[in-house]
């Protein structure tokens, strides 16, 4: 990779933020240190990912808000998290989150298993509760 | 003693690694820390699970390029885990008033100064922690281009984020040295022939070369097994691996070029410039894989590649570092130290 390519490609892409070190070769083929934003590949991979985590997240709202799914299943996916994950981060069995996933066992739960989902999330209760 | 100076790097832990030994007065650039500290590699493990998918990774077990680094250059270094939360604060805390900076191994998901759309549940990032200022820590990540600072809540979140590989509080310190001037003849041969040996040796069909032509494999019936969509993701995460935060560009091939580089001088081989311009080779290739594969799995242009073309791809760079590291091993095997 040449100096001038690692630059050229950063102005296909729009967001140019961050910049990050890469390492590319100058007129005399010596590598050195250039900063940029990356290849489109790496953008176009981040905003891929991001596009289908938040489509997934925008169903699992729709399905809270019709009652079918409690809040817990949308801040799980909005938080990247995973049943397993979560399990670890509370210390609950991953049955019992299973089972708070839905609707009607999630509005029974009492404030301090409400608490180690909103601690562990990194939101507060009233935002757990909300999507 | 110096300040510590907060150097940007390509890859959080040679950064780490190399702004520490800086700090103790040991000049060696971020590529030569890869180099020496063995950091070329390839794994593709379908048994790790990282979001679901099978992990793929270009880099060796977090901790390893400093801890084969600093045995390399004779360095004592000290490396702890905690279990108690507190107790791992309090050893840090004590080893910053003693004006010691300490690598400590991270997750990102919860580092407030990460920008957003790179925090996934990741927790192999490395950053040095180098004082304290109004209660906060001051860092060095040699992803971030300045010093940043955190606050004593979000560093013990972040010390003990979960997941794969969970980090554990685990941090490491350069304890004594035997010397100023270590031998980095003979550090570089040692190095250069343990990665050939990583790439090339290990019996498994998951790491190193054999690795690469394992994803190869895998990556043709991803369409069948996945689905259309699912597939897609499972190559967005490769391209993230080896494009995204830390690698210097091409999943460390062009840090690792410009190592040859280095080290040609180092060992007094002049053909060793020559595997850098293949390595570099190796690099471009990759890069280009990754180009088309964005191309795949954004469905964008006209020259949209099939899964089994992209594999055919993989073959060939597969092919290619096979070569690379079978003449450099030739090369590194007639020097003497």
């Amino acid at each position: 990779m040449k100096i001038e390519d690692a630059l050229q490609e950063e102005q296909s892409i729009e967001n140019t933020q961050p910049r990050n070190v890469y390492y590319a070769l100058d007129e005399q083929g010596n590598y050195r240190q250039v900063l940029a934003a990356g290849c489109r590949a790496k953008h176009d991979a981040l905003s891929l990912t991001w596009e289908c985590i938040s489509k997934e997240a925008e169903t699992i709202r729709q399905e809270v808000l019709a009652g079918k799914k409690s809040p817990l299943a949308y801040h799980i996916r909005m938080c990247l998290l995973d049943i397993p994950l979560l399990a670890a981060y509370t210390g609950l069995p991953k049955k019992t989150i299973k089972k708070h996933l839905d609707a009607k066992a999630f509005l029974q739960l009492d404030a301090s298993i409400l608490k180690k989902y909103a601690d562990a999330m990194h939101i507060t209760e009233e935002e757990l509760k909300s999507v | 003693m110096t300040a510590f100076e907060h150097r940007p790097a390509a890859h959080c832990e040679s950064g780490v690694t190399s702004n520490l030994l800086n700090f103790y007065g040991i000049k060696v650039s971020e590529p030569m820390v890869l180099g020496l500290g063995s950091g070329l590699f390839f794994s593709h493990m379908p048994f790790i699970t990282l979001h679901g998918m099978a992990v793929t990774s270009f880099r060796p077990l977090p901790g390893r390029i400093f801890s084969r680094v600093t045995r390399l250059l004779g360095i004592k270094v000290k490396t702890r885990r905690f279990l108690n939360k507190d107790k791992s604060m309090q050893a840090l805390d004590r080893l910053i008033a003693q004006g010691i900076p300490a690598g400590v191994l991270v997750g990102v998901f919860h580092l407030p100064y990460f920008p957003k759309e790179y925090r996934f549940h990741f927790n192999a990032h490395n950053i040095a922690v180098i004082g304290k200022e109004n209660g906060g820590y001051v860092v060095s990540d040699p992803v971030i281009l300045q010093k940043e600072t955190i606050s004593y809540e979000a560093l013990k979140r972040c010390r003990y984020a979960k997941g794969t590989y969970p980090p554990c509080g685990r941090m490491y310190w350069i304890d004594r040295m035997k010397t100023q001037n270590p031998d980095l003849r003979r550090a570089a041969v040692k190095a250069i022939k343990l990665n050939c040996r990583r790439m090339l040796d290990i019996p498994l069909p998951f790491f190193g070369v054999r690795g690469i032509r394992t994803l190869a494999k895998r990556m043709r019936c991803w369409e069948k097994r996945f689905g259309s969509s699912r597939a897609a993701l499972n190559l967005a995460q490769v391209i993230r691996m080896l494009e995204e935060i830390g690698t210097g560009g091409a999943g460390f091939r062009f840090m690792y070029a410009a190592f040859l580089q280095e080290a040609a001088a180092v060992l007094r081989q002049p053909e060793c410039r020559k595997y850098a311009e293949q390595m570099t080779e190796a690099g471009d290739m990759w890069r280009e894989f990754a180009a088309a594969a964005g191309r795949k799995f954004k469905n964008r242009g006209e020259d949209i590649c099939t899964y089994d073309e992209l594999a055919d791809k993989l073959m060939k760079i597969a092919g290619m570092e096979e070569s690379i590291f079978r003449l450099l091993r030739k090369t590194v095997n007639n020097c003497k130290y």
